[in-house]
Parts: C-alpha cells; sequence; structure tokens
C-alpha cells in the first residue's frame, strides 16, 4: 500500500508540520446559524433587552418602588423622565418594565436550566440502559405528566405563599419531562450506533460512554427544545402572575405588568402597552433563534 | 490478487481462542397478548479455536449470525450458552471487572467507517480513548506522541489529528478505526465486513493494511466477509456459517480447492474466475429460494430446505461435524458421497 520512501516522507511530516485545525460540527453550526438574518436580529434584540435589564438602575433617575407622588398614573413624558409613564402608585413604568425584564428572564433561564440539567441526564440513562430500566423511568415521567401541574402549583403557592424560588422549581421540574423524553427518543437511537458499541469493546465505563459519546450527540435537539422552553417558561410564569400567584411586589415581572395594565386598559393603555410589547419582542425573538439553531444543527446536506 | 503467507504453525502454539458449542438465543416477544418470548437463533452452537497471529474468515449470507458471532465472541452481547475461553480461560458470564482488563487485547472494526466514528469527536480523541481508558498513567503527551505514531502507521497524516471525521473520506475513516483497534497492540481483531461499505480500489489498501499490521504485531484476526475473494486473499483458514451454525470449517487451500459442503460448494462457485474458459466449465451449484427465519429453523440439516442433494435422512438427524482431513471440516451426512 505503501512503498519505504512514501512511509519516511510521513512520519517526517509528522514531526515537521503543523497540526491543522478541525472543522467541529459545532463550528459548522455557528456559521449557519450566522447567516440566518432573522436569527440574528433577534439574538441582537434580546442582547440589547437583557443589557438594559442588567444595567436599569443606571438608567433611570426613579428607582422601581419609589413612588413619585406628583405623577399617579400618568401617561409617557419625556420632560419628567417618566418615558413610558407611571402605574397606579406612581412608580416609573420604564424602570419596571426592565426590573420585570430581569425577574421573566432569570426565570425563563433558571428553569429551562434546571430542566435541561434533570431532563438530559434522566432521559439519557433512561435510554441508554434500556430495557427494565427505561420501562420503570419512562413510565414515572408518564405519571407525573399526567398531574394537572396549575393545580399543583397554585397548591404549592397556597402553601408555601408567594415564593420566586417555588416558581423556578415548579416550572423546571415540569419542563424537564418533555426534555428527558426528547433525549431518551434520540439515545434510544444511538444506542445500536457502532461507535458506541467500539466504546463499549474497549470498556470505556457507561457513564463516561453517557457523558462523553451520548449527550454530546443529543445536544442539537436540546439546544433548540431549550431555545423553545424559556419564552415558553416566561409565559407560564405571566400566566401565574395573572392570576396573582406571580412575584412579590414591590419585586414585578412582565405577567405582574401585564395583568395591571390589563386592568386599566382604558384609561391608560400605555401600562399594558409596554411591558406587553417587551414581552412579545422576547418571546419571538426566542422563537426565532430556536428555528435558526434547528436549521443550522440539523442541515439536511450532513 | 496474490495469495499470500502460509497459516502460522498452530501445532507449537496453544490456541489463543477457544469457543465451544457457542449459542446466541435472542428473545422475541410472541404474536398475541399472552405469547411466550420465541428464541430467535442467531448462533446455535458454533465451535472453533484461532490460533496466534492467525485470520480465521467467517462467510455466509447476510443474517446468518456473523456479526452476533463476533459480538458475542467479545462479550458485547451476552451468550445465552457455551463458552468463549480467551487465552485458557473462560470469560462467558464472569463478572464486569474480570473482563476489562482483558479488553485491552480485544477489539473490533467495523463495517460502517463513519458510523463507528463519533462525529463530535477529533480524530486523535477517538484514537486516545482506549489509552485513556487502560493507561490513563501515560499522561496527555505522551498518548498524543502514541496516536500520532500510530496514525503515520496505518497511513494517516498526523498533522490531521484534530481534525473531525466527517473530513475524511470512508477509507480514511476505516483507517481511523483501525488506529483506534491497534493502539493498544491487542492480540485479537474481530473485523466485522471491514472492506464491504469501501470503494473496490480502496478495500485491497484496507486489507493490505491489516495484513501488515498483523504481521507486525503477530495479531490474531476473525475477517468476518461476505466476499469470499477477499476471505481467500487473507485468512488462512475459513469457517462457513449457514443460520448460526457452523457448515464447513477449512485451511483456504482444502476450501477453495475442495469444498466438501453443498452449500460452501455453492458460494464458492458463484464467485466469478477471472479465466472465462474455466468460468464457464466449472461446476455451478446455484442456490434457490431465501434464508429461512432463525425463529423458525429446519429440523435436521438447517440447509436442507436449499440443498440440491438433501435426503429423507437430512430432515430427522442433526449432521455431526466429520473431520474429514488433518485440516478439513464440514457438517453433512453425504458429503462423501456427493
Ligand atoms: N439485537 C438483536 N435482536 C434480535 N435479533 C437480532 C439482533 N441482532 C441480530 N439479530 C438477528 O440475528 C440474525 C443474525 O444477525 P447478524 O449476526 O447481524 O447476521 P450477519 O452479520 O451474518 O448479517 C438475524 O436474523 C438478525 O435479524
Ligand atoms: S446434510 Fe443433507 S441437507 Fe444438509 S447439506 Fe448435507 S445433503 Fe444437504
Ligand atoms: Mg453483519
Amino acid at each position: 500500500m505503501m512503498n519505504k520512501s512514501e512511509k519516511t516522507a510521513l512520519l517526517q511530516s509528522a514531526s515537521a508540520a503543523k497540526e491543522i485545525e478541525g472543522r467541529s460540527l459545532w463550528r459548522d453550526a455557528r456559521i449557519r446559524l450566522f447567516r440566518n438574518k432573522a436569527a440574528v436580529g433577534s439574538m441582537i434584540i434580546l442582547g440589547i433587552i437583557t443589557l438594559l435589564a442588567i444595567i436599569a438602575p443606571l438608567l433611570s433617575p426613579y428607582a422601581y418602588d419609589q413612588i413619585d407622588w406628583g405623577y399617579i398614573q400618568e401617561g409617557p413624558n419625556w420632560e419628567n423622565g417618566h418615558i413610558f409613564g407611571t402605574d397606579g402608585n406612581g412608580r416609573d413604568l420604564f424602570i419596571r418594565v426592565l426590573y420585570g425584564a430581569r425577574v421573566s428572564l432569570a426565570v425563563g433561564l433558571l428553569a429551562t436550566a434546571v430542566s435541561l440539567i434533570i431532563g438530559v441526564t434522566y432521559g439519557a440513562i433512561a435510554g441508554y440502559f434500556g430495557g427494565k430500566i427505561d420501562s420503570i423511568m419512562m413510565r414515572f415521567v408518564d405519571v407525573l405528566y399526567s398531574l394537572p401541574f396549575m393545580f399543583f402549583v397554585i397548591m404549592l403557592m397556597v402553601v408555601f405563599g408567594r415564593n420566586i424560588f417555588l416558581i423556578f422549581v415548579a416550572l423546571g421540574a415540569v419542563e424537564w419531562l418533555t426534555m428527558a423524553r426528547i433525549v431518551r427518543g434520540q439515545t434510544l437511537s444511538l444506542r445500536r450506533r457502532e461507535f458506541i458499541e467500539a466504546a463499549h469493546a474497549t470498556g470505556v465505563s457507561n457513564f463516561k460512554i453517557i457523558f462523553r459519546h451520548v449527550i454530546p450527540n443529543v445536544l442539537g435537539p436540546v439546544i433548540v427544545y431549550m431555545t423553545l422552553t424559556i419564552p415558553q417558561v416566561i409565559l407560564t410564569e405571566s400566566f401565574l402572575s395573572f392570576l396573582g400567584l406571580g412575584v412579590q411586589e414591590p419585586l414585578t415581572s412582565w405577567g405582574v405588568l401585564i395583568s395591571e395594565g390589563a386592568k386599566v386598559i382604558e384609561a391608560s393603555t400605555w401600562m399594558l402597552i409596554y411591558p406587553a410589547v417587551f414581552l412579545a419582542l422576547t418571546l419571538f425573538c426566542f422563537n426565532f433563534i430556536g428555528d435558526g439553531l434547528r436549521d443550522a444543527l440539523d442541515p439536511k446536506d450532513r | 490478487m496474490t495469495v499470500m503467507t502460509t497459516a502460522p504453525d498452530k501445532r507449537d502454539n496453544a490456541p489463543i481462542l477457544s469457543v465451544r458449542d457457542l449459542k446466541v438465543h435472542f428473545p422475541i416477544p410472541g404474536k398475541g397478548l399472552f405469547a411466550k418470548d420465541r428464541p430467535l437463533k442467531a448462533v446455535d452452537g458454533v465451535d472453533f479455536d484461532l490460533y496466534p497471529g492467525e485470520t480465521l474468515g467467517v462467510v455466509g449470507e447476510s443474517g446468518c449470525g456473523k456479526s452476533t458471532l463476533g459480538r458475542a465472541i467479545l462479550q458485547l452481547i451476552a451468550p445465552s450458552g457455551g463458552q468463549v475461553a480467551w487465552l485458557g480461560k473462560n470469560i462467558v458470564g464472569i463478572p464486569h471487572r474480570d473482563m476489562q482488563p482483558l479488553r485491552r487485547d480485544l477489539q473490533i472494526i467495523f463495517q460502517d467507517p463513519l458510523a463507528s466514528l463519533n462525529p463530535r469527536m477529533t480524530i486523535g480523541e477517538i484514537i486516545a480513548e482506549p489509552l485513556v481508558t487502560h493507561k490513563p498513567e501515560l499522561g496527555k503527551d505522551e498518548i498524543k506522541t502514541r496516536v500520532k505514531r500510530m496514525m503515520a502507521r496505518v497511513g494517516l497524516l498526523p498533522q490531521m489529528i484534530n481534525r473531525y471525521p466527517h473530513e475524511f473520506s470512508g477509507g480514511q475513516c476505516q483507517r481511523i478505526g483501525i488506529a483506534r483497534a491497534m493502539i493498544l497492540e491487542p492480540k485479537l481483531i474481530v473485523c466485522d465486513e471491514p472492506v464491504s461499505a469501501l470503494d473496490v480500489s480502496i478495500q485491497a489498501q484496507i486489507v493490505n493494511l491489516l495484513q501488515e499490521l498483523q504481521r507486525e504485531f503477530d495479531l490474531s484476526l476473525i475477517f468476518i466477509s461476505h466476499d469470499l475473494s477477499i476471505v481467500r486473499h487473507i485468512c488462512h483458514r475459513i469457517m462457513v456459517l449457514y443460520l448460526g451454525n457452523v457448515m464447513e470449517l477449512a485451511d483456504r487451500d482444502s476450501i477453495y480447492a475442495n469444498p466438501k459442503h453443498p452449500y460452501t460448494k455453492a458460494l464458492i462457485s458463484a464467485v466469478p474466475i477471472p479465466d472465462p474458459e474455466i468460468e464457464r466449465n466449472k461446476e455451478r451449484i446455484v442456490l434457490t429460494g431465501d434464508l429461512p427465519s432463525p425463529l423458525s429453523p429446519p429440523s435436521g440439516c438447517v440447509f436442507r430446505t436449499r440443498c440440491p442433494f438433501a435426503q429423507e435422512k437430512c430432515a430427522t438427524d442433526v449432521p455431526t461435524i466429520d473431520r474429514v482431513s488433518e485440516t478439513q471440516e464440514v457438517a453433512c451426512h453425504f458429503h462423501n458421497s456427493i
């Protein structure tokens, strides 16, 4: 196949030549994602909203819980600095929308992170071991699925009181179910692939096979599902807030603001419009990014 | 292709691997609510020995149990019965932690070269994995040096170490698979149709590479294939499987010059001979019908439903394996008369 001189040449180049960087599938996906205009635009908008939420206190002369007695439930006004107007308690709506962003985004991200860690590990273990272990683990998921979640959350709130931490836990605890199902399905089909068998043949432990070979290969659909879970969680939190089960005053979230705005929709439209626009924009952005990621991570031509 | 090397002299050596009455029965759920599982007899009583430095070919139609046999030997599928003795010690059903150290000597190469490489890992990580698993004490630099050395040995440019599988051709991927299998310098490699998915022009290169490595490292190979011309090129002995049963086991020259079993004759007569004169006049046994389901194999001789020589006895009695010469065994009632 190779003569001697070719072989020596190979060996020489081995020591001399510089290592060539590979093109990982992740890098390919990133390039495809950045070619997607809607996704890039969404990332920029989300980036701006996140940045605004983080530096919120620097942007307004008012604190989020500060009552401005002179301007109770007044419309937007650039001269007095209430650029989004004020609410029924005379608090600046601009700063409250940004503080709401903090809570809504944090709930979305944290609950999704919780669901990600539990769901991916759980699903990968069930799918990888299969058989009885899989049956038992997935029956458990089915049972949790069939519980009336909203009822469950409302009960928790009633018993333990309104608590933002409880909202994270409750939302994460529900979202991981779907994540586990997705990962388990993917893992089942991966399990029979030869590279997993090769790892077995070499004696790589099950734990390492799951974390080195299984999870990196199911991450594509997981990331897509994750970007679609974040807006779903934000929406659920808004819904809970709308029911009056959200975060506690004077803290706020978009859901709380929208619910307050909805009550005075005729007299003070601005109180509904501003938080609603931020919420809608965020939801759209996450969905565009999710779509972009789906196309980028699972191209037909691979 | 040239016919190569004589078989290693096995009288001097104990077999490295002894397989006795090996069975793999997959439980298939029965039809109907309360039906019992039915056994699918993928491998049903296989015996053979393998010697150091030897290549044993395993041939047979698709679905006859070749891959299952290979995996059962490596304990990747738990055998349902029988024994696999590695270096004289049975390894069927031994605890996981006793099997673990043996795995460094037992490796496998697959048919689909790309599917056998994790798409998210670099070539370097893939080839290093067996080393990282069995010899983590070597340290990063030494492992990398060894990986590069092995890459060069199997004909890959070592500076490709950071590239990913999808950046390579099928033949190169198979070289990566071979490098991974070789990095621990194992004693046995099961090659499951390692060239069937490759271009014909590349097949010979890969086969030659395997032969070179075999000589260099005194490897034993179990070479699974359905291509009898490649098997003839690389194997010292050949085992013919049909529905999980051994039909014939003989050294290469005997089996090609003088096949005894009707199934072997049929397989060999289906291989075209380059000389048109001989090709036209050769004895031909054409296989008709399909492989019966391994869920309900024929009684007596499993080959009888397709055997042109089948007689009454074939339906009632299971043929025993007869030794027809020092180097040839065959499982047929009538191998002397046909
Ligand atoms: N995991 C499995 N479960 C059930 N049946 C299987 C399994 N693996 C293989 N088989 C069956 O065992 C038989 C032999 O398969 P295999 O060893 O892959 O054949 P070959 O490699 O010779 O083509 C086939 O009938 C196949 O359907
Ligand atoms: S035993 Fe009978 S059926 Fe089987 S191969 Fe021989 S002649 Fe054919
Ligand atoms: Mg096979």
